[in-house]
């Protein structure tokens, strides 16, 4: 039986994917944000899994608005890079696991989630900025990844609620499947940030943090929280972090918190970032 | 559910991209698609409005691009994930493009994120700002 074995939640900004590919980590200005992460980096190597269930959003990079999936899943083999208007991100191809993604994207469907099925799929920095963070720079990714792209920009994203519910029906579909594999998933995005208009630049730090205890302690309550609530308190960009919900979801009931990690600021954005473990 | 486009209108300073937004801005959108390739940037690049001129996008939309106007891109139906297009194939970061739809200059607004960033206080509501 295939286990759920930890949940990674990370802030996926561009300008981080920068800073790694042209080695300015070591930048007075990154230092500190990347430093948050060395211990994560050491966690990951110490606690191998076989697969990532990677839930980001992809940022007009392969979908336009020709079409927009609420929920879409990766069934592919391998994800090649998208170029973002730069050229791609010079990391190694995204490997994929297509059995595993098969019985999920069919597993999720039986379970009433109309997930888009997605055969072909270029991912984005939102997918491997995190990756970056955690793996630093191998020459090959050291696991098998599925995709689960979320609509997080365009309103109306799908609801807290619907999030955390289709998390835990991962969680389950996961179980289900008769390989005895090991599984993270991970919940990509936020914190608060807001990059348009004239409000541009917001960070509400007390919010994230308190976003962060939410997720952990009580994410029953945290599903309701409406995107308008996001929207004025995290910035317009903030609702990303419904999609850490949906890594919480995974996760059963009670979580340990392995690792926390706060830093203000990268380019626009508030970084937060969490291990957790499933207590049960 | 009745969809509410218009709960978003009294945050400052900022324009949701509702599904309503995404009609209204869809071609200008498209046309930032465009520019994942760079044969199609370099083509942009060397007539901008011969290029623009092949989508099917308003004249302010156009007007908009070829000012790199950000705000009135998002007030014509842009996004900024794609509008984001635009600027990267110039070496524009974020930063740079964002500071632009504020009242600072790029070093006021790094200065302001490096200090941690804008204080919510006072940034809740227009109707609290004296602006709707």
């Amino acid at each position: 039986m295939a286990r759920i074995v930890a949940g990674i939640a990370t802030s996926h900004v561009p300008a981080v994917g920068h800073a790694v590919d042209s080695g300015r980590t070591e930048d007075d200005y990154w230092k500190p944000m990347f430093q948050g992460y060395e211990f994560s980096k050491q966690w990951i190597k110490d606690n191998p899994a076989d697969v990532d269930i990677i839930v980001y959003n992809d940022h007009a990079s392969y979908f336009g608005m020709d079409i927009m999936p609420t929920f879409g899943i990766g069934t592919a083999g391998k994800y090649e890079i998208c170029d973002e208007g730069y050229g791609p991100r010079p990391v190694p191809v995204v490997m994929g696991h297509p059995a595993l993604s098969t019985h999920l994207a069919a597993s999720l469907i039986l379970d009433d989630f109309d997930m888009t099925v997605l055969n072909r799929l270029d991912v984005d920095h939102g997918l491997t900025v995190p990756m970056s963070l955690m793996y630093g720079q191998p020459d090959a990714w050291p696991t098998r990844v599925i995709p689960f792209p979320v609509n997080v920009v365009m309103y109306p994203q799908p609801s807290g609620e619907r999030c955390l519910a289709i998390g835990k029906a991962i969680r389950e579909a996961v179980q289900s499947f008769d390989e005895d594999i090991t599984v993270r998933v991970w919940g990509t995005g936020g914190m608060s940030h807001q990059i348009q208009g004239a409000r541009a630049g917001l960070i509400n730090l007390p919010w994230d943090i308190q976003f962060m205890d939410d997720l952990i302690n009580q994410p029953e309550v945290l599903q309701f929280k409406p995107h308008l609530e996001y929207m004025i308190e995290a910035g317009s960009e903030g609702v990303e972090l419904i999609m850490w919900l949906i890594m919480r979801g995974a996760l059963g009931d009670n979580v340990n918190e392995v690792y926390r990690f706060n830093h203000v600021p990268a380019s626009n954005t508030s970084v937060g970032h969490l291990i957790l473990t499933p207590k049960d | 559910m009745k969809p509410n486009f218009d709960q978003f209108n009294d945050i400052p300073g900022t324009t949701i991209f509702t599904m309503e937004m995404a009609q209204k801005g869809f071609q200008l959108n498209e046309f930032c698609m465009s520019l994942r390739t760079q044969e199609n940037r370099d083509r942009f690049h060397a007539d901008e409005r011969t290029y623009l001129d092949e989508w099917d996008m308003s004249e302010d939309q156009k007007q908009a691009v070829l000012t790199r106007d950000f705000q009135k891109m998002l007030d014509n139906g842009g996004n900024v994930y794609f509008l984001s297009k635009i600027f990267a194939a110039e070496g524009m970061s974020y930063v740079q493009a964002v500071s632009t739809m504020t009242d600072m200059n790029v070093e006021e607004y790094q200065a302001m994120m490096v200090a941690g960033g804008r204080n919510i206080e006072g940034w809740r509501s227009k109707t609290e700002r004296g602006e709707a």
